[in-house]
């Protein structure tokens, strides 16, 4: 569905990405990890042509990117960025109905149909009871649902999340995950995702893409990226990594000083 | 669902309209020569729909070759001031943000007294057509030095032109500081804005580039909101955000030109209008643009009525009033700090 053909980009001097090339499948859950600065965000950045790499191309569905129009990406692509909130006080509805925008063409105002397609993808989210409240009014959990009801109004066939459960707690990570995990399974979006949290992409995540300084360091399902060595060498720290029990996926623990050695890891 | 339907922005326009409408009846009926308010109504219903008769040749005169077209030229104004201040406020994400804010009126008001000076400003059009020319020259100027490697950036842009803004204001005052008595006070007037030039050349002239941009921002109101949402927002949703910027920069850029052209520099429209139809309304433009229009055209006939009436027979530039009401009202909603949380 997504093909990366060994793009590189650069803001100024130095080049944030470089020769970056993968594929995302139809209907995959694609996780996209690495240390701060490893280039997650400008990469999904580019995904969606908020930015243009200066080498390389990207194809969607066999198409280039930058062939398409800013209308069409948006009716492929949604985006759930980081501190997605806009500091205009919108109302929910009004939010989710923006993601009808790329529909709408030079219509000033919405259709019967675009409210009703809304309004489902508020009941899914279950944001409904909350659709007249002002955006700047709800909490972390709520607003990230909004912008997934905007994605879902968008009739999107990808959803890029950037950071989704930065500033979360818990209860509200495993909420909001679930319905990541729902709209990828029973909804069949395909969804990229960056995240810091590495046991949540070795989790949730089918495939895993492991960026450092700005290459491609490791791709593979979680058990081939999430390794003692891997994390060692990209983020420079030891952990221990195990199998979580229950899951039998990958799992990160981090050690404090006394329990670890430097370089290699010594359990007591 | 209570959101922002054609048919909820026909209902409150028609209804500011109606008010819209009382205004200018109220402001024709008052003036140093008394007419009663159903004569005057008469006279003016009278030559709409194109009978003779109703009132002497006098009143005729004052309610349909002075009152009625000064009010809708204030009108007009005040509906241009308005939504270009509504615009600029969006665009720069900045409460504070008036349609002078890009040296605009400054460039105006260069052109305006550089007729004075010249003498033109007895000829029925120069004043008019030499500002308009000064505030496209400095609408040129600032959008050439406001871009970066070819495209707007808000910040070059504001700074661009408060920047030209001050230099044409070291320009203004060196054209005071040169000029006689008697074009002293009609440059002091224009420069706090006045209608007592008004006439139906000026609105037939200001009426089309007015209608035009008003037109246009208005089938951009809903792209409008996703800008104001956020432009990376506006960029997922499919707006080519840059393109739509800088066009809607220009029109509201051409509404002020044309505004300030006849009338001179009347502050403070263009800030508490939007501001406050905000409050009442909320921030989508689908329903703020045409209301501030309408609520911005009661407002400046209002405030030009009592310039004209309050020390009558003398008159007041209509500047100080809006000023004066202006300026406390807009204390007032900063001190509910509304204002700043509703941009």
């Amino acid at each position: 569905m997504i093909e990366v053909e060994s793009i590189s980009f650069r803001y100024h001097k130095e080049w944030v990405l470089q020769n970056v090339s993968f594929q995302v499948g139809k209907g995959e859950f694609v996780g996209l990890i690495g240390p701060n600065g490893s280039g997650k965000t400008t990469l999904l950045k580019i995904l969606y042509r908020l930015l243009s790499p200066q080498q390389g191309e990207i194809f969607f569905e066999h198409v280039p990117l930058k062939r398409m129009s800013r209308t069409d990406i948006a009716k492929k692509i949604a985006v759930v960025a980081q501190e997605a909130y806009p500091l205009f006080p919108f109302r929910v509805i009004e939010i989710v109905l923006m993601g009808r925008s790329p529909y709408l063409g030079h219509l000033v105002f919405e259709r019967e149909r675009d409210l009703e397609i809304a309004r489902k993808a508020m009941e899914w989210t279950e944001i409904l009871p909350i659709f007249e409240r002002p955006i700047d009014e709800l909490s972390g959990g709520e607003r990230k649902r909004v912008f997934i009801a905007r994605a879902l109004a968008q009739e999107s066939e990808v959803v890029l999340l950037d950071e989704p459960t930065a500033n979360l707690d818990i209860h509200h990570q495993i909420e909001f995950l679930d319905l990541i995990l729902a709209l990828n399974r029973e909804r069949g979006l395909t969804i990229v995702m960056a995240s810091h949290d590495l046991n949540i992409a070795s989790e949730f995540c089918d495939r895993l893409i492991l960026l450092h300084q700005g290459r491609i360091y490791k791709t593979g399902i979680p058990e081939e990226v999430i390794t003692e060595e891997n994390i060692k060498t990209v983020y420079g720290c030891g952990v221990w990594v195990d199998k979580n029990p229950i899951s039998g996926m990958p799992r990160i623990n981090l050690l404090k000083k006394g329990v670890r050695k430097s370089g290699t890891l010594e359990r007591d | 669902m209570k959101i922002v339907t054609l048919k909820r922005v026909t209902l409150i326009s028609i209804f500011l309209s109606l008010l819209l409408v009382a205004v200018i009846l109220f402001s024709i009926t008052v003036g140093s020569v008394k007419v009663g308010p159903a004569r005057s109504i008469t006279i003016l219903l009278q030559s709409i729909l194109g009978l003779k008769g109703g009132g002497t040749e006098t009143e005729r005169a004052i309610i349909l070759s002075l009152r009625f077209p000064r009010a809708l030229l204030a009108g007009l104004v005040g509906a241009g001031l308005s939504v270009s201040g509504v615009i600029f406020q969006a665009l720069l994400k900045n409460p504070l943000a008036d349609p002078y804010i890009l040296g605009v009126s400054s460039g105006a008001a260069v052109g305006a007294i550089v007729a004075i000076l010249m003498g033109l400003s007895t000829l029925s059009f120069g004043l008019p057509l030499a500002s308009f020319i000064g505030s496209l020259l400095t609408i040129a100027v600032v959008f050439y030095f406001g871009r970066q490697d070819g495209k707007i950036h808000p910040n070059t842009l504001l700074l661009a032109g408060v920047i030209i803004g001050s230099f044409l204001s070291a320009l203004i005052m060196f054209f005071i500081s040169i000029s006689q008595k008697e074009e002293l006070h009609t440059i002091i007037f224009w420069l706090m804005g006045d209608f007592s030039f008004s006439n139906y050349q000026a609105i037939r002239i200001i009426f089309p580039y007015i209608l035009l941009s008003f037109l246009f921002l208005y089938s951009r109101a809903r792209q409008l909101n996703l800008i104001l949402s956020g432009e990376e927002n506006a960029l997922q949703l499919g707006v080519n955000v840059e393109n739509l910027r800088l066009i809607s920069y220009l029109f509201a850029s051409m509404i002020t030109a044309a505004s300030v052209s006849v009338c001179g520099l009347i502050g403070f429209v263009g800030l508490i209008v939007p501001h406050s139809v905000r409050l009442i309304f909320g921030p989508d433009h689908r329903l703020l643009i045409p209301s501030s229009a309408l609520v911005g055209a009661s407002f400046l006939i209002a405030s030009d009525t009592f310039a004209r009436t309050l020390l009558a027979p003398v008159e007041l530039p209509v500047g100080v009033i809006t000023a004066a009401f202006g300026g406390p009202f807009f204390i007032y909603l900063l001190r509910m700090r509304k204002v700043v949380k509703t941009i």
